[in-house]
């Protein structure tokens, strides 16, 4: 069931928010054991909500624009008084003593928040099995993966365990677990969403994300969460359009771009096939497409690479085992932080942090990341570039569907290889969007991306919905 | 060779020159952290004013202080540094009990002041000026160290002096100009045992064209620590460089030393790590800040005048004393312009000057006031100067009239018919208590015509008690005077 | 350019302050190689003239007033903390 359509019932009071609520739950605690989407559920606190939600509609009360929505959060995502492990030893017993600014906006909304979902730790990974707390598995193949790292947060979608999750996105992080799982899956530009309570990876990267069954609702959430907040720095001042109030209309005119580095070598042909059957559907709609370049873009994996990986040795330093987070005590303060994060790390942060730290330190600092941070430019400008020619860049999201569970666990490259469709947006800030598109032989989601121009979502939304219709229409 | 002075205060020449550059922290006088709304008051038990940005809890954002950074460009405007237009924020990592984010957000490449000047008065360089965190405070109990973060996050202007300091007694005038100027345009209240101001010391010397490594000297907790450290540091540098030819810049690196103030020697810290790497980037979470020309026009406008253009114009527009105009510097910005004021008032301006760095700072100090808040206001007093010499008050009659008119909001001619304060004049009146007085003191007399010119004050007291402190000063001397002499 | 040996990749670890088991430096060396063999095809690419792009959006000029903000409980400041000695944090003593 769509968020709309819960909305609608509830607002109708054909449901109540604690039945909507239990539907769920159910589901929940059916499947999560196999699953493991959610690490956590609070559905004490949920039950709470959910009765508080509908006394208050009983009165008369006027609600928010998500009352009674159940929601489930990624595990990065600060909420008070609720665990927020970032699927990290080092985090297993932190409680945040608040809320993240995203989850202000939703129980400000009135969402029921069901619980924390499972990831790759510390937002590290493509396959969610970089968690310390067990893999999600795929809930359409339990042997394969569902993406990453907010392969909770699909999970939970796609198996009906929630209507709708929030992500974080800082390489495809949102997207490509959405593509896998066969869900719709929202990366907003940088700054529309403040990362205020965001557990920091890639600072100048990560996004707040929504992971959803349907395009109209990405545009619903996306309203809520989206606008300014004084205690992000880098959050926009302005606040976003309505999105969910144009998500239906379609655009006229659409000039798609095509990205020929998009469909080279690396890319599967069931997933190539699937994503030009939905092009010639945009060109059936009156869409023309463009063939495009985004010259840099091979280069996009290296930056992202030495970018992301800085940062995040700068962010999670403060993992010491000092103030918060395991410790282990030596025999000094050097054994205390060397055995606390040696052994609260996984290996796949482990590598990300000595990277980021390699990096950075003297004598590589102008070759590496001040070289990655000027190609970085470059790749932005061919995007700005070939936004002169089109509305939209489609392509594939991924260029495979859902891998084995442990097919790549060894072989971090290969791993990293998920993401190349996906990083240019974040290097660049743009908004993109992953929608199912289809599926593969062995009815495996197939998932297609949309880009659009820096503060576009509402193109982008309405572009996608576009075609969702179209790939949802009975014959 | 240089000319410096030893412990005991006579002049010596050392046969090195002392080169000293300082490296001074200023907290900003701000309400709240440079990041976070937290509170900045001293003394607040610990960990009481933190919150998620300060203490680095996950997902915690930082957002600038907008009156920090205008304090900063005002500080940045009043040592003359150049002032670019954007700046921005990097990050300095490293690992430390006190540094909750792992990393200090810093400036790095693009500060907020650039090459700058101090005039103590002799002109001394300034590298640069930047903002950045503090940290939190280490306190040590048995075999734990206990960790505070009330102080980190506080606001710190870290300005780098160059070089060019060449003896302890300068060392420390610099420090003192230094934070004078900051308390005198309100960035900081430089306190140094409060740690709102601290001060570390680069130290090396020089014999001939040979130089030694230099020593970063830290713990200098007060002003006179600061001048004990150095000329300590410069002459065990020197012992060390006759004895050991290997102690030479560039053969040795720098290191750190810290001072024993009970000892009285620098001592060598341990090392924290190899050769820090700190590893600076821009920190994404902060974005640069433009600095318009308006910007830095109103900044150098908060500034006024400087310390040493007032010091200049206070010497050359009134004629004070070196002496003088220290004293009424001392006492901050308020008084200069108070000073100016009561001058223009009563034309007087040694008078006015007297009164204030005698009379006015006693009562402030007695009452526990500021000037800003005393109750006589400039003009009043420059009407009493004027009044003290047109009608010839006695020393005591024109204290008791100011007395009255700090007690009372009456200008001086009203305060002294309120008080019947009377000033005798009258020659004869005077010429008879004058006589009357020599007759009774013929010792002071005959003391006085041998020569002993002190004995007419003795002379002077008898007769203004004569007169019941009435008597015109001036006149009485001058009678007394002439009777004195017209005998001889 | 340089490839990354295991004592490169050891002092790497000690910056990052993680301990790694001599199994682990065994198995990263390569990985870590592998990655930064691969991320220098960046020098190949021409950047003359080209400034980094640190921030992906324009945005300048965030600000917040001077005015406080309810600070944590001392208690809330301390509840996550490993170790802790009345109001304060504790860890075992410190270098100096």
């Amino acid at each position: 069931m769509t968020a709309v359509l819960c909305l609608q019932r509830l607002a109708r009071r054909e449901i109540s928010a604690s039945a909507l609520l239990d539907y769920y739950l159910t589901a929940i605690s059916s499947r999560n054991r196999e699953l493991n989407a959610f690490l956590h559920v609070d559905e004490t606190g949920a039950r709470r909500q959910a009765q508080a939600i509908d006394h208050r509609r009983a009165k008369g009360e006027r609600l928010g624009p998500l009352a009674g929505l159940p929601v489930a959060i990624k595990d990065n995502i600060c909420t008070a008084n609720i665990p927020t492990t970032c699927a990290s030893r080092i985090l297993k017993d932190y409680i945040p003593p608040y809320d993240a600014h995203v989850v202000n906006r939703l129980r400000e909304a009135d969402a029921v928040i069901v619980g924390k979902t499972n990831l790759d730790e510390f937002a590290m990974g493509s396959s969610t099995e970089n968690s310390a707390f067990g893999p999600t598995r795929n809930p359409i193949d339990p042997t394969r993966i569902p993406g990453g790292s907010s392969g909770g947060s699909a999970c939970a979608v796609a198996a009906d365990f929630v209507p709708v999750s929030l992500g974080s996105d800082t390489g495809g992080s949102v997207r490509q677990p959405a593509a896998l799982c066969g869900v719709v899956g929202l990366k907003p530009s940088y700054g529309r969403v403040s990362r205020y309570g965001l557990v920091a990876f890639g600072s100048s990267l990560d996004v707040v994300g929504t992971l959803t069954t349907d395009v109209a609702d990405a545009a619903l959430v996306l309203g809520v969460i989206a606008g300014p907040d004084p205690r992000d720095s880098t959050c926009l001042r302005e606040s976003g359009e309505d999105y969910f109030a144009t998500v239906e209309q379609p655009l006229t005119d659409l000039r798609v771009g095509v990205p020929r580095e998009f469909f080279a070598a690396g890319l599967d042909s069931e997933v190539e096939q699937a994503v030009r059957t939905s092009l010639s559907i945009y060109e059936r709609l009156g869409a023309k497409l463009v063939e495009i370049s985004l010259p840099t873009s091979p280069h996009a994996l290296a930056v992202y690479y030495l970018v992301a990986t800085a940062e995040a040795s700068g962010n999670l330093a403060r993992y010491d085992g000092v103030h918060y987070g395991s410790r282990i005590t030596g025999t000094n303060l050097l054994e205390l932080y060397e055995k606390s994060r040696g052994a609260g790390f996984g290996a796949e942060v482990k590598r990300r942090i000595m990277l980021g730290t390699h990096a950075l330190s003297s004598g590589y600092r102008d070759a590496y990341y001040l070289k990655a941070l000027k190609v970085r430019r470059l790749i932005k400008a061919d995007y700005d570039a070939a936004f002169q020619r089109c509305d939209v860049i489609a392509g594939p999201t991924s260029p495979t569907t859902a891998f084995a569970l442990g097919e790549r666990a060894n072989d971090p490259l290969a791993m990293y290889l998920a993401d190349i469709y996906t990083i240019g947006a974040n290097l660049a800030g743009l908004p993109a969007l992953s929608l199912p598109c289809g599926k593969s032989q062995a009815g495996l989601p197939i998932g297609f991306q949309l880009t659009a121009p820096v503060l576009q979502e509402e193109r982008l939304l309405r572009a996608a919905r576009m075609l969702e219709r179209q790939l949802r229409a009975k014959p | 060779m240089s000319v410096v002075t030893s412990r005991f205060g006579e002049a010596m020449t050392t046969p090195y020159e002392t080169i000293i550059g300082l490296e001074v922290h200023v907290q900003l006088q701000t309400r709240t952290k440079l990041f976070c709304g937290c509170p900045t008051t001293f003394g607040l038990p610990p960990n009481s004013a933190t919150c998620p940005v300060c203490l680095g809890l996950p997902g915690a954002l930082p957002v600038l202080n907008r009156h920090a950074f205008q304090l900063a460009l005002r500080a940045a405007a009043a040592l003359n540094c150049q002032i670019p237009q954007r700046t921005k924020w990097d990050r300095k990592n490293y690992f430390y009990p006190d540094l909750p984010k792992g990393y200090q957000i810093s400036q790095y490449d693009q500060p907020l002041g650039g090459e700058g000047y101090l005039d103590i008065p002799r002109r001394i360089g300034i590298i640069r000026a930047h903002l950045e965190e503090d940290a939190g405070k280490l306190t040590h109990e048995g075999n734990l160290t206990l960790v505070d973060l009330n102080r980190a996050g506080m606001p710190l202007l870290e300005i780098v002096g160059k070089p060019e300091l060449t003896s302890p007694e300068e060392a420390k005038i610099y420090l003192e100009e230094m934070a004078g100027l900051m308390r005198d345009i309100g960035v900081s209240d430089c306190r140094m045992e409060e740690g709102s101001l601290r001060c570390d010391a680069n130290v090396n010397i020089r014999v001939g064209d040979e130089v030694t490594p230099i020593v970063e000297i830290k713990n200098l907790n007060s002003f006179r620590f600061l001048e004990r450290a150095v000329r300590y540091e410069a002459s065990r540098q020197y012992e060390r460089f006759q004895r050991d030819s290997s102690f030479r810049f560039g053969k040795v690196p720098k290191q750190t030393w810290g001072w024993d103030e009970v000892a009285g020697v620098t001592r060598p810290q341990r090392e924290k790590e190899e050769a820090a790497d700190y590893r600076y980037f821009p920190d994404p979470d902060l974005v640069p800040i433009r600095i318009s020309p308006e910007q830095v026009a109103a900044a150098r406008a908060e500034v006024g005048e400087l310390p040493s253009q007032a010091r200049e114009r206070l010497a050359s527009q009134y004629g004070l004393s070196s002496y003088d105009v220290g004293v009424l510097m001392g006492m901050g910005r308020t008084a200069i312009a108070y000073f100016d004021r009561a001058s223009a008032a009563c034309g007087d301006s040694k008078t006015a000057c007297n009164w204030i760095t005698n009379q006015v700072a006693a009562v402030l100090k007695e009452t526990n006031t500021t000037l800003d808040a005393f109750a006589l206001s400039a003009e009043r007093l420059g009407g009493l100067i004027a009044a003290q010499k047109r009608i010839g008050l006695s020393r005591q009659q024109a204290l008791d009239v100011f007395a009255k008119m700090i007690a009372e909001p009456l200008d001086a001619d009203a305060a002294i018919s309120a008080l019947g304060v009377t000033v005798v004049s009258d020659d004869s009146a005077i010429v008879e208590a004058v006589r009357r007085a020599m007759a009774a003191n013929p010792k002071a007399v005959s003391d006085y015509r041998k020569g002993k010119k002190a004995a007419a004050n003795s002379l002077k007291g008898a007769v203004m008690k004569e007169l019941r402190g009435a008597g015109r000063a001036d006149v009485v001397d001058r009678v007394l005077q002439t009777e004195l002499e017209r005998h001889e | 350019m340089s490839t990354l040996n295991r004592e490169q990749v050891a002092r790497i670890a000690h910056l990052a302050r993680l301990e790694l088991t001599p199994a682990e430096l065994d198995g990263l060396t390569p990985q870590l190689d592998a990655i930064v063999d691969y991320v220098q095809r960046l020098s190949a690419v021409d950047t003359t003239d080209i400034e980094p792009l640190a921030h992906a959006l324009d945005v300048i000029d965030a600000f917040r007033e001077d005015e406080p903000v309810r600070s944590l409980a001392v208690e809330q400041a301390l509840a996550n903390s490993p170790g802790r000695r009345g109001p304060c944090f504790s860890v075992p003593a410190a270098l100096e």
